[in-house]
């Protein structure tokens, strides 16, 4: 499934391609809301979870309590769809083309002109006015029904295998889907690292204009002491990130090998990952960041969509390259202020000792347990600060300059282009000088040239059409996930902040009356 | 500099932060001699105080004034009033200490460093919470130098003393008269306190049940108040550069207010989250903190005076009897045998005094404090909470 278009026209215009992920935030809400009425974070049960890697919470508890990614394609505006609800997914394939913009921030035009642009193909690089796009949209949307399906995926249980030189962590994938494609409607297996970048190897070659497939564990290859908690814990969080990213893209998720991943029991051993590991993966991961600075083409371009989203995508990861040094640098204070807060409390606890008042003495010892719980929420804090936070900005780094690689992908094709056309060029010169010249036994041979290269230009025009009606599908698609996923982390950060705050409310009210006790 | 001479009012200081004495209560009550300072004039790291005086006492000149001060008179007038023979007997309240803006100077220059990599905005923003520092430390400053003067005029013996009521009179600069003043009592008894004391305080024999518990609460208490002070120091640190990296991000989310990034729009958010406040409150508890260390080796100087004069008072009557097996002087050794006594008693007695009202006034001011602290803690807490309330209602609801 990957380059969308294809080269004749689909009857109905991208029907493959209109599986969005559409995530609908009011059914992750509805998820939420049956969680426990404390506002208890979802990542502080994540967490405690996810630290004792020996215990096994069951089926249900994954995907109430992890950060479960719901994907769901919604036609309902006002949603409070569930999980449970059937869905024929191929026997709705005209009902598919409302999945698009249903949530209530579709009325964006944006996607609009990617629908149109790749029903043209034979027109490069146009865009059909927003305003007819729109109005196709609408159409479509009073045809909506109420279905939709659903597929969440969690990684837990990170258990180590074996002993010494041959050990290594295996993982537990979980997925609970309605989608047929699948045998089971809920079911894990466990997989270890080299099987997730063998799932990378194998899918990067056959979508290379897709955004999401990366494997973004740059800082989880071999520096880190491999063993301690926190380690496996990035890890998991890591590799369960990768997963929800892929699944969300529509062609990765039709992917024979993807679906493999995530049914099959037992996987063959991905043998070239270990050619991949250390140094090697590192090298191929940063070939995704290192190749786009060198775009110095300039296509000539009737409209400069391409390049004001391309300086638009540049801008973008250097601001977030900023933030997440920013946040960075937030863990790491919030993780101090929590050792000195430690120290402090002790500090306090034995001054409260010596003191001869005793009510100053119980309101000193008071104070030094409030200060220890400060601690707690400081801590529980900086987890937030870093899974939700810095992993989510740290990842989009790397997202968009997979995207600038998109960009250099089709400047390529372009490049490819424009060199058959001059061939083409000097092909039919080099036939003009020999019918002046009056050889007519090489004139053939200039004819044929000419034929081959005449083709070849057309085909790479096709080409070069295809990638960009594919490239700026992607990049909308993107942009879309993106907002999505950063308003859902946002609004999981808050949350966290909240909780904090609420409990932090709490500890002192119940200091209080000990301060006022005081006399 | 980045710290052009800035005249602060009072006025301005109040706005800031809630001006509360916590650290000491019940001065400025008595309207017969009432000291403030209302402003002060920064320069560099001079800082000149404005201290303005109201009277009614018939001791001075005039009922009202206003003379300017720097930080080594008020040290100056702190060693003129520990070096008086008559106070030996109480609690010297503590000298400020000195102005320390190097933290946000430090800070300051570093932004300057940092200028080109960041936008005008974020560059704005951050001089204005360094700005917003440099005040705070400020106010701080002259709080404390304030209370010194308070305490010294809420004092029945103090607020009679004649240095002191130079200090608050003359209208000159007392720089000259500093000078003399310490040609003519080389501050020897400063000296002497901070190499002897804690040896002397432990290795006195003590008659008197009291100064027994006192010396032994004070030498414990001593040493854990200043462990707890620095412990409390490098926690509100942390706590400040947890506040300064939201500013970060709140800065480089300034950027893209322009943008029509949704998803940053929403971030915009965080920028409201963590407020400096947070931070502040801490600093009461470790502005009392540090108080009281002070207030405390305060208290051990006059356990000292006293242990030395019972020292005295031991070898007094070592001399006396040394005199009458001699037979001689022993009208001078028994004069002097006396003397001593009669200066023990008179520290023992006012020492008493002062120490359990000194018990007292400590307790209140934790008492205080901490309510204060709580309090304050619990409202800032309540205004995140529904700060992150409304926020996360308008991101839902989008």
């Amino acid at each position: 499934m990957s380059g969308g278009c294809g080269r004749n026209p689909p009857p109905f215009p991208d029907d493959e391609d209109q599986e969005r992920a559409e995530l609908d935030t009011q059914v992750l809400d509805s998820d939420e809301d049956d969680e426990d009425d404390e506002g208890e974070d979802i990542f502080t049960g994540a967490r405690s979870k996810a630290i004792t890697p020996t215990s096994a919470p069951d089926e249900g508890d994954i995907f109430s309590e992890e950060g479960s990614y719901v994907r769901s394609d919604v036609h309902h505006t006002t949603n409070g769809l569930h999980s449970d609800e059937e869905l024929d997914l191929f026997t709705e394939a005209t009902v598919e083309l409302t999945l698009t913009n249903t949530t209530s921030q579709g009325r964006r035009e944006i996607i609009g002109p990617t629908v149109s642009a790749c029903n043209t193909t034979h027109v490069p690089n146009s865009i059909l006015k927003p305003s007819i796009v729109t109005k196709t949209m609408e159409e479509l949307k009073e045809e909506e029904s109420g279905d939709q399906f659903e597929l969440n995926i969690a990684v837990t249980n990170p258990e180590k295998i074996g002993d010494g030189m041959n050990a290594y962590m295996s993982y537990k994938v979980s997925t609970q889907t309605t989608l047929p494609m699948f045998l089971n409607k809920t079911f894990s297996v466990r997989r270890r690292f080299s099987d997730f970048l063998g799932l990378y190897e194998k899918i990067s070659a056959k979508h290379s204009l897709v955004v999401g497939k990366e494997f973004l564990m740059l800082t989880l290859v071999g520096k880190e002491d491999s063993s301690s908690a926190e380690f496996v814990e990035k890890r998991r969080a890591a590799l369960e990130r990768y997963l929800q990213r892929v699944v969300a893209h529509p062609s990765l998720l039709q992917d024979p090998d993807v679906r493999e991943f995530l049914e099959r029991d037992e996987l063959p051993r991905a043998v070239n990952t270990q050619a991949l590991s250390g140094p090697g993966l590192l090298k191929m991961i940063n070939r995704v960041s290192d190749a786009v600075n060198k775009m110095t083409i300039k296509i000539n371009e009737s409209d400069n969509w391409f390049e004001s989203k391309l300086q638009e995508v540049e801008n973008e990861e250097q601001l977030l390259r900023r933030l997440h040094a920013a946040v960075d640098s937030l863990v790491n204070h919030r993780k101090e202020l929590c050792s000195n807060t430690v120290v402090f409390s002790k500090s306090v606890a034995m001054l409260g000792s010596v003191e001869e008042n005793s009510a100053l003495s119980r309101a000193l010892s008071q104070l030094a347990e409030v200060e220890d719980k400060m601690e707690q929420l400081h801590q529980q804090q900086a987890f937030s600060d870093f899974f939700i936070l810095a992993e989510l900005l740290a990842d989009y780094v790397r997202l968009l300059g997979a995207v600038r690689c998109c960009f250099e992908q089709r400047m390529k094709v372009w490049q490819r282009l424009q060199e058959a056309q001059s061939t083409l060029q000097k092909k039919r010169e080099a036939e003009a000088k020999l019918l002046w010249a009056n050889k007519p036994e090489k004139l053939q041979q200039a004819k044929d040239d000419i034929n081959e290269w005449e083709s070849k230009v057309s085909q790479y025009e096709r080409d070069f059409e295809r990638v960009t009606c594919t490239v700026r599908k992607e990049v909308l698609r993107f942009e879309k996930e993106k907002a999505r996923d950063f308003k859902q982390h946002i609004v999981k950060y808050l949350e966290s902040l909240l909780h904090t705050q609420h409990r932090l409310v709490k500890c002192w009210e119940a200091f209080l009356p000990e301060a006022k006790a005081i006399a | 500099s980045f710290f052009p001479p800035k005249l602060f009012k009072r006025q301005t200081l109040c706005d800031m932060i809630p001006l509360v004495h916590s650290v000491s209560v019940d001065l400025n009550n008595d309207a017969s001699l009432v000291i403030d300072i209302p402003d002060a004039l920064c320069e560099r790291d001079k800082v000149k105080f404005t201290v303005h005086t109201k009277t009614t006492l018939s001791s001075f000149q005039k009922p009202e004034y206003s003379v300017q001060r720097q930080h080594e008179d008020f040290i100056w007038l702190h060693d003129t009033i520990v070096e008086t023979e008559e106070y030996a007997g109480l609690i010297i309240p503590p000298a400020p200490p000195k102005p320390d803006f190097e933290g946000p100077r430090e800070k300051m220059h570093k932004l300057g460093e940092g200028e080109s990599s960041m936008t005008k905005e974020e560059y704005a923003k951050m001089k204005q919470e360094l700005e917003a520092e440099y005040l705070a430390v400020f106010k701080k400053t002259v709080q404390v130098h304030e209370v010194f003067l308070q305490r010294l005029s809420s004092h029945p013996m103090f607020r009679k003393d004649r240095n002191f009521q130079i200090f608050l009179e003359y209208d000159q600069d007392l720089t000259v008269r500093r000078k003399n003043a310490k040609e003519m009592f080389g501050g020897f008894f400063k000296n002497m306190v901070k190499s002897a004391d804690e040896v002397l305080i432990s290795g006195v024999k003590e008659v008197d049940e009291f100064f027994e518990q006192e010396k032994n609460f004070l030498l414990d208490y001593s040493s854990k108040i200043k462990d707890a002070t620095a412990k409390a120091e490098k926690m509100t640190r942390s706590h400040k550069n947890v506040a300064d990296d939201y500013n970060h991000i709140s800065g480089a989310l300034n950027n893209i207010a322009a943008d029509n990034n949704t998803a940053f729009k929403n971030m915009c958010v965080l920028q409201k989250v963590e407020d400096r406040m947070a931070s502040d409150q801490e600093l009461k508890l470790t502005e009392l903190l540090r108080y009281y260390t002070r207030d405390i080796q305060a208290a051990k100087d006059l356990l000292y005076r006293r242990a030395r004069a019972l020292a005295d008072y031991e070898n007094s009557n070592k001399a006396l009897d040394k005199a009458r097996l001699k037979g001689k002087d022993v009208a001078q050794a028994e004069e002097n045998q006396k003397q001593c006594l009669q200066k023990f008693d008179k520290l023992s007695e006012s020492g008493k005094k002062e120490l359990t009202s000194f018990k007292a006034r400590r307790v209140v001011a934790f008492r205080k404090n901490l309510i204060e602290m709580t309090e304050l803690e619990i409202k800032h807490a309540k205004n995140s909470v529904s700060l992150l309330q409304g926020s996360i209602e308008v991101l839902k609801s989008n």
